[in-house]
């Protein structure tokens, strides 16, 4: 069965750009949670899952649960967007992962006519003892980029838990990106982020990843490439906080700069508290490295040709 | 269909390769023998053309036309490639895809990506879809990266220690992939410190202190490796006397 709904119809072919297949958004078996502007268009529950929402004057708020030990087979499909060339959007959420859960999310967020946009994000996300959650979410900000995004997350994973989350931002420009994410770590529970963006023309890209670790055993990945073409500003902050033992942290950046007035930096902070945690970092911010441009001239690609594969197969 | 003509380069004020002459043949294997130090990943990194590897002397000619002063991609074209000894990764790029690029991009070889990986000894089913990232080890790496020379189907293959920390039992696929390129028609210049490797070219040279002393039967030029490369002090400082081209 499909869902008719006009405004939904148009809001999904939105999210095409985003790498969302709108008739999968459409299809009423899937769970999901659908928001145009400040109206919920969609809120579909499963077994084992529940999606509360409720319209605020800017936008939503939104409760989803997955109950203790729970397997969702289909992903979750979230779908957030403006579709005007103007507007607020502030999304407030809370994911409570039961127990020994495993759930995954698939967020498409569009904004394909933005001028002067802004989106507001806010969630926090519990992860409970031996939960797993999968968090994939694909931007789409319009060929203009006018638009501000600023997505704040605090995720507590649990004993055991497991927190995975993927940010991509590839095509059509970026505008105004603020990117802060702050994890908790209990013992043994493991978190690995993974943000991905392709900053044009004026787009201003500041990605800030936390990681604490705070139980023994806990392991933390902040992971980030960012390409920067044009007059485009990025900004890379990876923190991660050795706090228990045999705790394992590492920060992983690489910023490759496309145009000689983009600018690129990056922060790398580590910080151990228990001398048997360890921590590493490693950090590369240039231009694309020069063998891979020419193993692949030596296949025959141009050097635009062989940039561009590089570059379009590191923010796969 | 190769020829060096005089080749000199020198970097920081060093000489790396001076007066290199060299002949490659249509469809010819040809082996570079040489320790370690004497100019043999340099030689291949002119002939391919890589930045920083231009000659401060003499020309490279490739099917008679002087190519000396053609970028990479444009050797490439007319159907030179070179695998490198450390090739280089990509995150992203999956086997199936980085092989694929080179049989479009190159020169439109017959053999399908699983074909070419079938022929260095790994299995396509396990292979193809993997990324061609830090996650293969270094002897995977380089069986991929012929394998992609394979898919390219170039006139010369520029293969730069192709053996180099494959494990014994696999140098049998090396070899033949070899034989491939050159029942394929292309010439092969060869860069080993295998013998057994370098022991299916139909010629060889020697190369020491940057220049080539010897040029002839594989065996023969084995020999001259054995008996005086390998205890050889001349590096960078080759004696003319020695200077033999064949």
């Amino acid at each position: 069965m499909v869902e008719s709904d006009g405004e939904l119809i148009e809001l999904s072919r939105a999210m095409a750009p985003a790498g969302a297949d709108p008739a999968t958004l459409l299809h009423a078996r899937f769970a999901g949670l659908a928001v145009s502007h400040n109206r919920i268009l969609r809120c579909r529950s499963v077994d084992g899952l529940r999606i509360e929402g409720e319209e605020t004057p800017t936008g939503a708020r939104a409760r989803i649960t997955v109950e203790p030990g729970a397997r969702l087979d289909s992903p979750v499909h979230l779908c957030f967007g403006v579709l005007p060339k103007e507007g607020l959007q502030e999304i407030i959420s809370e994911f409570d992962i039961g127990d020994g859960a495993r759930v995954s999310f698939i967020a498409h967020c569009s904004f394909p006519n933005a001028e002067r946009v802004r989106h507001l994000m806010q969630a926090r996300i519990r992860v409970g003892k031996g939960a797993q959650m999968e968090y994939a979410e694909t931007h789409y900000h319009g060929p203009q980029g006018g638009v501000e995004v600023l997505p704040v997350a605090h995720i507590a994973v649990e004993e055991g838990g497991l927190y995975r989350t993927g940010f991509k931002l590839v095509e059509g420009a970026a505008g105004v990106v603020k990117l802060d994410y702050t994890a908790e770590l209990a013992e043994y529970a493991v978190c690995e982020m993974d943000a991905k963006v392709y900053g044009k023309a004026h787009d201003n890209i500041v990605v800030k990843e936390t990681i604490l670790l705070n139980g023994a055993g806990a392991r933390g990945l902040a992971k980030t490439r960012i390409v920067a073409s044009d007059h485009c500003v990025s900004e890379v902050i990876g923190e991660v906080v050795g706090n228990a033992p045999f705790a394992r942290g590492h920060v992983d950046c690489i910023e490759i700069l496309t145009g000689p007035d983009a600018r690129a930096g990056a922060v790398p902070k580590l910080q151990v508290n228990d001398q048997r945690a360890k921590l590493t970092h490693e950090a590369a911010i240039g231009s694309v490295d020069k063998k891979q441009i020419e193993t692949l001239m030596a296949r025959g690609l141009s050097e635009a040709e062989a940039i561009d594969v590089v570059v379009r197969g590191m923010l796969r | 269909m190769l020829k060096l003509e005089g080749i000199a380069l020198s970097a920081g004020g060093k000489t790396i390769l001076h007066d290199v002459n060299l002949h490659v043949r249509e469809a010819e294997i040809h082996s570079i023998l040489g320790a370690n130090g004497t100019g043999k990943s340099t030689l291949a990194a002119v002939i391919m053309g890589l930045s920083g590897y231009r000659p401060t002397a003499g020309r490279v000619l490739f099917q008679g036309e002087d190519i000396t002063d053609l970028p990479v991609w444009e050797r490439a074209r007319r159907g030179i490639t070179l695998a490198w000894q450390e090739p280089a990764r990509f995150e992203g790029l999956t086997v199936a895809e980085y092989l694929d690029l080179a049989r479009r991009h190159g020169g439109n070889g017959d053999l399908s990506p699983a074909e070419c990986l079938r022929k260095v000894g790994l299995l396509p089913e396990k292979y193809l879809r993997r990324a061609v990232d830090s996650t293969l080890s270094g002897g995977e790496r380089r069986r991929v990266e012929l394998a992609s020379v394979l898919a390219m189907r170039p006139r010369l293959a520029i293969l730069d220690e192709p053996d180099s920390g494959i494990d014994p039992l696999a140098i049998e696929n090396i070899v033949d992939v070899i034989r491939t390129l050159a029942r394929q028609g292309a010439a092969v210049l060869l860069i080993t410190h295998h013998e057994n490797v370098a022991a299916v070219a139909d010629r060889a040279s020697s190369l020491c202190g940057g220049t080539i002393l010897k040029t002839g039967d594989p065996a023969a030029i084995a020999r001259f490796y054995r008996n005086h490369c390998l205890e050889c002090l001349h590096v960078n400082e080759p004696k003319a006397e020695e200077v033999v081209d064949g």
